[in-house]
């Protein structure tokens, strides 16, 4: 309990006073996770309206694909990327392992799944609604695809929204491309691994409790911005 | 809404690649164990190399049979470990070149106060360990092929017990050195761990120091330089620097100087050998 209590005031005064170190791990998990994010949606987000809206040979086996990786556990792509970028593997000469950019590769390949599944559910049930109206108007399954991306937008926000928050909440992949170099590959979770084994728990509590305070603001944000774009649009 | 989603993209890459371009000049990646990174040891030394040489080492922290297999994949520059036997291995394999000996600290055998085992104020480890497999008191093992597990099956192997993890007395956590000394403290198990580890650890529980000093209880680490000649990607000319500084008068004169609580963790002992 005294750990516990401890962990709290250590998070406060961590926020209080902004020392360089934790603002350089804040800083990386976010520029990470958010291009992570931000890689995937633009991939993901057409992907699964394209699924949602095809008519083809082994669709239902792309959508039973798309559902599964969903589940990819984090350290097997950490794995088959670290195999892929080591300097003796087919990516070695571009010597991106132990770089942030091999951590937004790895965060990628795990958002995109869950971006691009749920897109697909989203965009499927849209389309099963209106399917009717936009025939009629003589829109085609193609032209459909950015009118309900557009008219989805606020459920996709929040497909976005899980897809980031399963980016800045992953360490096992980042832990093993990114080697928790401090300074440079160090973010909230691998420095809360790091201080677990230190034997320090109240430091990795309270790097935990930053870490949701920042997914919390990262969340509010989106949710300000659909609230004035919805009163702005009216 | 697509523009500024765009223009947001296009800031993210400008902030990621000012990192990378900065990282670009004159940085060596080392892969080391996790007990010189836990220990305090490179937060104190690496400050020191960079502003004599300007070198920035990116250290890897991982067990020592990680740090070569990294090391035999070309993906580190130049390594800092602890396994005598699986150093010389790397080097006679070409994959690394010029062992030196750097430094040493020491192992202890750590335990909970209550000591079941009785073993308390010992210093030969293969006769504590013994009596532990005896009274089959709660033991945690590494079990991550590191150079602390590579050298508690030594002890093992010496004591003549073969234990098998599983529900009883031996458990094998596969885990670093850290997470271990956690469980142990959760379970009172016993454990071997190194000194340094040991000294920089807070959540010892009821944990304390039974058995130590001893001479099988030594633990010594190498530079070694990942082979170029095997690795062109290899920067060889900063990895020298780094190989070279650790092993001169003044980079053991650092590590000698590094202490926690008064207390020196590790022991130069190149200077030595010359």
């Amino acid at each position: 309990m005294t750990d516990l209590i401890a962990a709290f005031h250590l998070a406060v005064s961590l926020i209080l006073h902004v020392d360089r170190g934790l603002l350089e791990i804040v800083v990386l998990s976010l520029v990470v996770s958010l291009t992570a994010v931000a890689a995937a949606s633009v991939i993901g987000l057409p992907l699964g309206a394209a699924v949602a809206l095809g008519s083809f040979r082994g669709r239902q086996l792309v959508v039973l694909l798309l559902n599964s990786a969903m589940g990819l556990p984090p350290v097997v792509v950490g794995l088959l990327l670290y195999l892929l970028l080591s300097r003796s593997g087919p990516l070695g000469p571009f010597g991106l392992l132990f770089t942030p950019t091999a951590m937004v590769i790895a965060q990628t390949l795990l958002v995109l799944p869950i971006v691009a599944a749920l897109a697909r559910q989203v965009i499927e049930t849209l389309w099963e609604e209106y399917a009717e109206q936009l025939r009629s108007l003589g829109c085609s399954r193609h032209r459909a695809v950015p009118t309900l991306l557009w008219d989805a937008r606020y459920s996709l926000a929040t497909v976005v929204l899980a897809g980031f928050g399963r980016a800045i909440a992953e360490v096992g992949a980042v832990i093993i491309v990114g080697g928790n170099i401090g300074g440079f590959t160090r973010t909230m979770t691998t420095a809360i691994v790091l201080e677990t084994s230190r034997g320090d728990l109240p430091l990795a509590l309270a790097f935990g409790i930053v870490l949701i305070l920042l997914a919390t603001v990262v969340n509010g944000a989106s949710l300000c911005i659909t609230h004035l774009t919805r009163g702005g649009i009216g | 809404m697509t523009k500024t989603f765009l223009r947001l993209l296009a800031v993210l890459v400008v902030i990621a690649s000012a990192g990378a371009a900065r990282a670009a000049d004159r940085v060596i990646t080392l892969a080391s164990t996790t007990s010189t990174e836990q220990s305090g040891l490179f937060g104190y030394l690496l400050p020191i190399f960079s502003r004599d040489t300007g070198i920035t080492v990116h250290v890897v922290a991982v067990g020592t049979g990680q740090a070569l297999q990294i090391g035999s994949r070309g993906d580190a520059d130049a390594l800092l470990v602890h396994d005598r036997t699986g150093e010389e291995k790397f080097v006679a394999d070409g994959f690394g070149i010029d062992r030196r000996d750097v430094m040493h600290n020491d192992f202890v055998l750590v335990g909970p106060s209550a000591d079941p085992a009785r073993i308390r104020n010992g210093s030969d480890p293969v006769a504590a360990m013994a009596r532990i497999a005896a009274v089959e008191a709660p033991f945690a093992s590494r079990g991550d092929d590191s150079g602390t597990h590579r050298m508690e099956l030594r002890l093992w192997q010496i004591a003549g017990v073969h234990p098998v993890s599983g529900a009883g007395w031996y458990r094998s956590l596969g885990s670093g050195m850290g997470p271990t000394l956690n469980t142990a403290a959760a379970m009172e198990a016993y454990t071997l761990t190194d000194r340094a580890t040991w000294a920089n650890f807070k959540n010892r529980g009821s944990l304390v120091i039974l058995v130590q000093g001893g001479e099988r209880l030594l633990n010594p680490y190498s530079t070694i330089l990942v082979n170029p000649a095997r690795f062109p990607t290899v920067k060889a000319a900063e990895a020298k620097i780094w190989h070279d500084w650790l092993t001169s008068p003044h980079g053991q004169a650092v590590i000698a100087q590094y202490k926690i609580g008064g207390e020196q963790l590790f022991f130069p002992d190149y200077v030595k050998q010359r």
